[in-house]
């Protein structure tokens, strides 16, 4: 391992390992969708149809009421109320077959944003239903709804960490270099962030926001509050670097120079932490995807009518929901499967950039 | 006696620290544009004496340092105030804490009798294909919501009916002996735990397991093979007693980790801890029992880490010696 170390490449290193490949291949899968998930969705986000609630994901046929193998096509629910248990109940409705489609005209949408378009990947009549994954207590699909949402849980982790490492790299830069009183203070500050419960501080951040915003303005400002529990301890971390970095003669000479204190942090020592930090953003994703998830699921987080992995699980809070609506769980193992692959890959990027480290 | 000191000087650093975090604490509660009394106010049972005295005791309507100023003494002097429902702060404190305290004891140290024998048959048995299944199902147990993780076991407690489903203690509690309250509160802390232990397990074991990698990698182990001692020897007299330092101070990350876990948790399984009523306080903005539950964590957090430095001066024979130099 150590001797071919410099002459593969470190994606091929990553290649390597059979379980990174696959975690590299689902990750991408997912992040593919997301990016098309306009085109791929049968519904938009918002659809519903009142009459649907909880409608249980569609059946899908392909050998027709003769026995014989035909196009895959799907029935409607009709809802029916059943007096003796005192409960709805949805029955297919075997008057009319809905033939799958593919590239069926839908609702009209801007294919990334840019070109109006209204065809969708898959799709059936409009008067037919194809719910994939059941539909909730809206009437809304719940397959349209992850892929919506996925975008908001798999992206907002990243943005917290694009906020959070500079202000933690300045942070500790600043105080490991100064050294000294400025030192103690600010590892005094931080240290005090540390030693309230990261939970804690987040839901107190979350539930301070004002209830009035728009959406797109709460979730920068959950952006934020995620960036504001990390950064103390990542700050730190860099602060120990940067003392040991200070005293090499690359710094010394800078400094002989005339640089200012802020070239020599900015551009000579933080440039040395940087595998350090690229192992540190790889592995603290997970935790940030982790962090949306739960806030969003108090309902503190990203709220209705937005759809995000946690907030759709605050539906399968009850009892009567988890046990006799399953298809609500999905969300949940679709987090679990990408927070999953993030630790895969982040293990390897840290092996192959830190041979020194057996953490694995 | 230089132990002594080193303890007495460790314990007089929290002081300032936990000022420090009932400032941030207290500007972050106050600058928002949440009125604290507002959710009092609503409520029809509490009388204008009451709302009149909080607002005294809480200085409403001076200037904020002022507001600071008044609820640090009160808070030194144990005076929490009221929560929305007219009940005591401190007493609602008195009542969640202990069961906090037992649910993440009792993680801590089931974690510890499983994740390190676990790290060091890993670590011995490294690039094994034994190695390498350990490592893929930690990744798994790190990978799984707490909170979804506890909706599972919730469908599971339901349709199997094998475990009570949320609280500590069943309705009849109070009528059971004490095998029998000590059996029903066992009974309700199994699933709850179990959602906890499976999360930090992971951790503990990966830590475990790059530590004594570590350590086997050194030099004086290289020496004590060489010596000829035999393989069990060198394991366990000489690499895992140094293995193990790190992890003590890690153990007080573990409680700090768990109290948030615990959050999340405690709010599936309607556990009475300190979470959920962080928690429904934060929902219900009430002041008062937020800024005491949050300073409560954080003293909990600091003695962890304080208990965490003192078993390591007794685990360490380094920082023995070095304190007694000073």
């Amino acid at each position: 391992m150590k001797n071919n170390y410099k002459d593969t490449s470190i994606i091929k290193q990553l290649m390597r390992d059979k379980f990174t490949l696959i975690a590299c291949i689902v990750l991408f899968v997912i992040y593919f969708s997301l990016l098309f998930a306009d085109f791929i969705a049968p519904y938009s986000k918002d659809f519903s149809d009142r009459n649907m609630s909880y409608a249980p994901p569609s059946k899908i046929f392909t050998i027709n009421e003769n026995g014989k193998f035909s196009l895959p096509y799907t029935y409607t629910y009709k809802r029916e109320f059943d007096p003796e248990a005192m409960q709805v109940d949805y029955k297919l409705d075997r008057t009319q077959k809905y033939y799958l489609k593919l590239f069926p005209r839908g609702e009209k949408y801007k294919f990334l944003g840019l070109i109006p378009c209204s065809r969708h990947l898959i799709g059936v009549a409009p008067e037919g239903r194809l719910y994939l994954l059941g539909t909730d207590i809206n009437g809304r699909d719940v397959f349209s709804r992850i892929l919506f949402g996925g975008r908001i849980s798999m992206t907002i982790g990243f943005l917290a960490l694009f906020v959070l490492f500079p202000i933690g790299l300045l942070y500790g830069g600043v105080s490991g270099y100064f050294g000294g009183k400025v030192d103690m203070l600010m590892m005094r500050f931080a240290e005090a962030v540390m030693s309230i419960p990261s939970f804690y501080l987040l839901i107190i951040l979350a539930a301070i926001l004002p209830s009035n915003m728009t959406s797109i303005q709460r979730f920068i400002l959950i952006v934020v509050i995620l960036a504001l529990i990390g950064w103390a301890g990542f700050a730190r971390v860099v602060r120990g670097m940067v003392l040991s970095i200070k005293t090499q003669e690359f710094v010394q000479s800078a400094q002989a120079i005339g640089a200012s204190r802020l070239r020599i942090i900015l551009k000579h020592i933080l440039p040395q932490t940087t595998s350090y930090v690229i192992v540190a953003m790889t592995l603290s994703v997970p935790s940030y995807i982790l962090a949306e998830s739960g806030l969003s699921f108090l309902g503190l987080g990203i709220q209705q009518p937005d759809a995000s992995w946690g907030n759709m699980l605050k539906e399968a809070q009850e009892y009567i929901n988890i046990l006799y609506r399953p298809w609500l769980l999905t969300p949940g193992f679709l987090i679990f499967i990408a927070v999953l692959s993030f630790n895969l890959v982040g293990d390897t990027i840290r092996d192959v950039l830190d041979p020194k480290s057996k953490v694995r | 006696m230089q132990i002594l000191i080193y303890i007495l000087k460790r314990i007089l650093q929290t002081i300032p620290l936990l000022i420090v975090v009932s400032l941030i604490s207290f500007f972050i509660i106050r600058l928002s544009p949440v009125d604290p009394l507002a959710e009092l106010k609503l409520n029809p049972s509490i009388s204008k004496e009451t709302l009149q005295k909080e607002t005294e005791r809480l200085g409403l309507n001076k200037p904020i340092y002022v507001q600071y100023a008044l609820w640090a003494k009160a808070f030194v002097q144990g005076d929490l105030g009221v929560c929305s429902t007219g009940e005591s702060v401190a007493g609602k404190l008195k009542e969640r804490i202990p069961n906090t305290l037992l649910l993440t004891a009792l993680v801590i140290l089931l974690t510890w009798l499983v994740g390190v024998p676990l790290g060091i048959l890993a670590a011995i048995s490294w690039k094994t294909p034994l190695d390498r299944m350990l490592t893929v199902l930690t990744s798994i147990g790190m990978a799984i919501p707490s909170f979804f993780f506890a909706i599972l076991l919730l469908i599971f407690a339901v349709k199997t009916g094998w475990f009570p489903v949320g609280g500590l203690t069943s309705y009849n509690f109070n009528e059971m002996n004490l095998l029998g309250k000590i059996w029903d509160i066992t009974h309700h802390l199994i699933l709850p735990t179990t959602v906890l232990f499976t999360i930090s397990l992971a951790g503990l074991q990966r830590q475990m397991r790059a530590n004594l990698l570590d350590v086997l990698d050194s030099d004086y182990v290289k020496f004590a093979r060489a010596k000829g001692l035999s393989e069990f020897k060198v394991l366990y007299k000489h690499a895992l007693r140094n293995a193990i330092n790190p992890m003590i101070t890690l153990l007080g990350f573990e409680f700090a980790s768990l109290l948030s876990g615990a959050a999340l948790t405690e709010y599936v399984f309607q556990y009475p801890g300190l979470g959920r009523l962080v928690l429904e306080a934060v929902l219900k903005s009430d002041i008062n029992l937020v800024m005491a539950s949050l300073m409560m964590g954080a003293v909990m957090l600091v003695l962890g880490n304080l208990i965490a430095d003192i078993l390591l001066i007794f685990t360490d024979p380094r920082i023995r010696t070095v304190n007694s130099k000073q």
